[in-house]
């Protein structure tokens, strides 16, 4: 059972990462993989502040802002000097590697007898469960505000920008801003993840971001499957989507262990399991012709 | 209206393949005109349409709408006089946003896109009425994607959008060029009444000398980036729809 409720705990850390990954290529259209480094540096910021004493109410923000420099750093180098988004958030998340270790000063950082998001308040005593509470009323919390946004006039802009530019632009609205701005709204929420996760994991590890950005990827697949299927329009309906898609996805990875797969040809699993779900509407077509 | 003083303005400058598509046009558009641009593929009418609503700059010359010289201004902060239609239906409206969305951002064309909820049933009503004037029977499907619409419909809601808000001038770059005999007819008509209802000044390129003879009020004829004709109302009405046919043979 802790089992099950460990993966849930972890598909709900990243239903954050999964909103982001939402947002740059599902609104925005833009194959954002600024990912990896937006993931590690949340994490290496929280847990370098976790361990210096900082207040939450510090921490939050600064893992909002840091991850928000981040996309907007590869949003001006896509908008204004025209390069290939795929290259930009290459080179943010190549060159944000060294900036992780130079924040946390090593490789490792373990942050056990820290007190963290999940001690902070003691709703149940079982600390799995506790922490599944707060973490539900932090992404509840998020998704909302998300929610709330994409409905705004702003929002629509946004949506509109990554649907038809020449329109939004005749619209009177400023296309370059509105994606580095969209950027930025992607990776503070990726980063996001990574201050949920290490701060769940009780360690921050320089290498924890490495090909994080296809657990993003795989949550908003599987969501957009359903979407698809049942032809989901509400903006409230695929937001709960893009979540449901972040926990099934690490169902899949816990079952797949429980089946006695050996760790080690996880990812290969998880690429696989990635590789079928966006197959799987191309397989049903061959089957019936 | 719209002045456009000496403008010039080539592409891929030095190279082999160098075009001058507008070589020095001087025009002044009055306020509520309706101006009809005809010429044959390459003759420059498309990238002068586009200097006017800034997806291009000139090289030399100088653009001013309403007064402000707006040569180097950017096509999204032109969008405060400027609306426009494309040839392209898609490019109009987005198809993934229902048609509510798309009608909520062509409100506030002029205006901040913030962060409050604008979208409440008295817009919808004001949409719903709107569209009812088309006859298209689209008042009931307000909440459908753009995407599901044809592109006759979407060609004439995006002439509806562009009076959604306050607008001086109505870029037409051959609206009715993708669409069936019927729809196009509906577009043109609905552009006119439009233009005529809020003495918009319009400029319309189109390929189909039946609507440059039948609508407007002033057509040029371009040729290699130059006004080659250039005739006003009374002389546009003169003119048989025969000797259109003649300025292209």
């Amino acid at each position: 059972m802790d089992f099950y409720l460990s993966a849930l705990i972890q598909g709900l850390c990243f239903s954050a990462l999964a909103l982001g990954i939402y947002i740059s290529i599902k609104i925005f259209n833009i194959p954002d993989i600024t990912t990896d480094g937006s993931y590690t540096l949340g994490g290496v910021v929280t847990g370098v502040l976790l361990t210096h004493h900082q207040s939450p109410y510090i921490i939050l923000p600064a893992v909002i802002i840091a991850g928000g420099i981040a996309g907007a750093l590869t949003g001006l180098i896509h908008t204004k000097l025209k390069i290939n988004a795929l290259l930009a958030g290459i080179l943010v998340t190549y060159s944000l590697y060294s900036v992780n270790l130079t924040i946390m000063g090593r490789s490792n950082l373990p942050l056990i007898s820290v007190p963290s998001l999940f001690s902070l308040l003691n709703l149940v005593a079982d600390p799995n469960q506790n922490t599944f509470w707060i973490l539900s009323v932090f992404v509840i919390i998020i998704t909302f505000l998300i929610g709330y946004l994409l409905k705004t006039d702003f929002g629509i802009a946004m949506r509109a920008t990554g649907n038809s530019e020449s329109m939004i632009r005749a619209l009177g609205v400023n296309t370059d801003r509105m994606k580095i701005t969209g950027l930025a709204l992607a990776n503070a929420l990726t980063a996001l993840s990574g201050y949920l996760i290490v701060q769940f994991q009780g360690f921050a590890d320089i290498s924890m971001g490495i090909g994080i950005v296809i657990v993003g990827l795989g949550s908003v697949i599987v969501a957009e499957s359903l979407i698809n299927w049942f032809r989901i329009t509400s903006v409230w309906v695929i937001l709960a989507l893009v979540l449901g898609g972040a926990v099934i996805f690490q169902f899949v990875l816990a079952f797949t262990l429980a089946l006695g797969v050996d760790a080690n040809l996880l990812k290969m699993v998880t690429a696989a399991f990635v590789l079928l779900i966006v197959s799987l509407p191309r397989l049903s077509s061959l089957k019936a012709s | 209206m719209i002045a456009i003083n000496d403008v010039h303005k080539g592409f891929n400058k030095g190279k082999a393949n160098q075009v001058n598509a507008v070589n020095g046009i001087t025009l002044s558009i009055p306020e509520s005109e309706f101006l009809v641009i005809v010429g044959s593929n390459g003759s420059g009418k498309t990238t002068l349409l586009n200097l006017v609503a800034g997806s291009v700059f000139p090289d030399a010359g100088s653009i001013s709408i309403d007064n402000n010289d707006v040569s180097k201004l950017a096509d999204y902060k032109r969008s405060q006089w400027i609306a426009r239609v494309f040839q392209n239906p898609m490019s109009g409206t987005a198809s993934d946003l229902n048609i509510l969305d798309n009608f909520r951002l062509a409100s506030i064309r002029t205006k901040t896109k913030g962060l409050s909820i604008g979208i409440n049933d008295k817009f919808k009503q004001q949409v719903r009425e709107k569209i009812e004037t088309l006859g298209m029977g689209l008042e009931n499907k307000i909440e459908q994607p753009m995407g599901t619409l044809s592109g006759g419909q979407r060609q004439a809601l995006t002439l509806l959008m562009s009076v959604m808000d306050s607008c001086k001038v109505l870029l037409l770059d051959e609206p009715t060029a993708a669409l069936d005999p019927r729809s196009a007819e509906v577009v043109m008509r609905t552009a006119d009444k439009l233009i005529t209802d809020f003495k918009l000044t319009a400029i319309l390129i189109t390929h189909n000398l039946k609507d440059a003879y039948n609508y407007g009020t002033r057509i040029i004829q371009m040729s290699e980036g130059l006004v080659l004709r250039d005739l006003n109302n009374k002389q546009k009405s003169d003119l048989k729809q025969n000797d259109l046919f003649d300025w292209f043979s």
